[in-house]
């Protein structure tokens, strides 16, 4: 069953001033219960203005988003309620700290959203071990953070409502290749262990790749491709004249087909090209002589 | 929301008002202003606020955006404008107990609320047309004088332009955090007064973070380019009196003459 159903979904900016700009156009398609969807695009091609639609922080000027097969905007005044639902980690989230201690910081989420005394300690504890934050940490003061933990206790704050779909717009941004790689695995533990619904925008092809079961490709505001990963990058071409890099094997693997060497594009890891060579190799060992 | 206030904001252009120097655009404006209270007949006053349209339209920016600025005063004029109906003398239009409309009442009212909405007209001619930096290096050329009596008009400056360039950023970043909160459930439009102040608060402690983190990195970045204040520095634009600024002293010199004239040959309306 689908979870999040965009229906035609177009927003302008400023609308009636001379400022006013597409942001989206006619955009449709629908995210499955339990789905890792990575959404790329260019910069300015909508993405980070796709989320914000799915809880309800921007209004489609036209077109309808559906959370469980009911439309968001059907009461306006109950739009609150999409937000404990729909999760949103923001672009830099370590800008929103602001408590005295990280523990109550946490807590800002599962307290608006009504949850008791117990049950609020219950998921901050939980949200702050799937982002690995330690039991001393908690006590301490956000700003006291480095900023690699800062981002974590702001991913935590989110987690900790219990969301059923959970967006994170570009969550590694500005962090360092290894703090990038344990983010990412900690998210996908979170995924794996609350069997929930997971966006995740970016523009690294890299980290987007390796994770997602299926891949939202935007351009100008519109819905460039929807597929599973390996059929999004078989498709480099297309891609680059979007400006989207294909990850460094995927690459490598075309300019081999370019050179006739009938290998399979859509490939994501080097552990799959070295088995995809080695498989080429052994069909046409024998023909040619390499 | 907060980004629809266009009051002194600055629209960037290329027509005749743009091209104009700076200094010469805010002493303009100031004289443009005195006249408008100057003009004490109906025709001085017509003639002032056609003048003022026209130096409007030529800043080529839509009407729409001028109406917008007005919208932020619009109660300021109206309550002048009613409240003065009911004070002044002369005949009698109308009369309720001890509330009277008279004629000088009507004349008043109209003369406050022309005179403030042209005001504000052609002082946002003078936001809309000139970026930040100009505007306020116009005002440390205007204000230099005052250096002999020891007034850091370099520093006062320099702080204006820093206080005008980050308004945007600042607008921004607490559009930001208000979305990131909201999506954690904060509640900011519903509640009594003392409830939505409260709901302020995990907007105004992260904007003071990121606003003395922003502070703290300017300083560091002119530190490093060895700034040490006014002394000796050289300017990347250097103002010129030219063409356009003669044709526009021009110009004002013709509508001053013709405000002047019609004061003298008209009776005065108001006093």
């Amino acid at each position: 069953m689908s979870v999040i159903t965009a229906e035609n979904v177009t927003f302008t900016y400023g609308k009636g001033t001379s400022f006013e700009r597409t942001a989206l156009s006619g955009v449709s398609f629908s995210v499955e219960e339990g789905e890792f969807l990575g959404v790329i695009g260019h910069t300015g091609s909508g993405k980070s203005t796709l989320v914000q639609m799915f809880n309800g922080l921007l209004r489609p000027t036209s077109g309808r988003i559906l959370l469980n097969g009911k439309d968001i905007w059907e009461q306006p005044k109950k739009i609150r309620e999409v937000r404990f639902k729909v999760g949103m980690v923001f672009q830099y989230p370590e800008h929103q700290l602001f408590e005295e201690t990280v523990y109550k910081d946490i807590s800002f989420g599962p307290k608006n959203k009504g949850m008791s005394e117990e049950e609020t300690d219950k998921k901050v504890r939980e949200a702050a071990g799937f982002v690995g934050l330690s039991e001393e940490l908690l006590k301490k003061s956000p700003f006291e953070l480095s900023g690699g933990e800062k981002r974590r206790a702001a991913i935590a704050g989110v987690i900790a409502m219990d969301p059923d779909v959970l967006i994170l717009d570009e969550p590694t941004a500005g962090l360092d290749p290894l703090g990038r790689d344990a983010l990412l695995s900690e998210i996908v533990t979170y995924h794996k262990v609350r069997k929930n619904t997971v966006l995740l925008v970016s523009h690294s092809m890299e980290d987007i790749a390796r994770i997602s079961d299926r891949i939202l490709v935007m351009n100008n505001g519109r819905k460039a491709m929807l597929d599973t990963s390996e059929n999004i990058f078989s498709q480099g071409a297309e891609l680059e004249k979007m400006g989207l890099r294909v990850p460094q094997i995927t690459k490598v693997m075309m300019l081999l087909k370019q050179r006739g060497i009938s290998v399979n594009t859509g490939v994501l890891t080097v552990e799959q090209a070295f088995q995809e060579i080695l498989s080429c190799l052994g069909c046409c060992g024998e023909t040619k002589k390499w | 929301m907060v980004r629809d206030i266009t009051l002194g904001q600055y629209m960037p252009g290329k027509s005749i008002v743009h091209r104009m120097d700076a200094r010469s655009k805010i002493l303009m404006l100031l004289a443009m202003i005195g006249f408008i209270f100057a003009a004490d007949n109906y025709m001085a006053l017509l003639l002032i606020t056609l003048s003022s349209l026209l130096v409007v339209l030529l800043t080529r920016i839509s009407f729409m955006m001028y109406l917008k600025s007005m919208k932020v005063i619009l109660f300021l004029v109206l309550f002048t404008g009613i409240l003065n109906i009911f004070y002044g003398s002369g005949q009698v239009y109308w009369e309720w107990q001890f509330i009277k409309i008279t004629e000088g009442g009507v004349n008043n009212a109209v003369f406050v609320t022309i005179r403030i909405a042209a005001m504000v007209l052609v002082s946002s001619v003078l936001t809309f047309t000139t970026s930040p930096n100009d505007l306020t290096d116009g005002i440390e050329k205007l204000l230099s004088p005052l250096k002999l009596f020891h007034v850091k008009v370099h520093e006062i400056a320099m702080m204006m332009t820093i206080a005008l360039r980050f308004i945007p950023v600042l607008l921004e970043e607490a559009d930001k955090i208000m979305n990131a909160q909201k999506a954690r459930g904060a509640d900011m439009e519903s509640g009594g007064a003392l409830k939505r102040v409260r709901a302020m608060v995990p907007v105004l402690i992260p904007l003071f973070v990121s606003a003395f983190r922003r502070a703290n990195d300017l300083a560091m970045a002119m530190e490093c380019r060895c700034y040490n204040g006014g002394k000796g520095r050289t300017r990347m634009k250097i103002m010129k009196f030219g063409g356009v600024d003669l044709a526009a002293l021009i110009y004002l010199i013709v509508v001053f003459a013709g405000v002047i004239l019609c004061n003298i040959v008209f009776p005065a309306t108001v006093r």
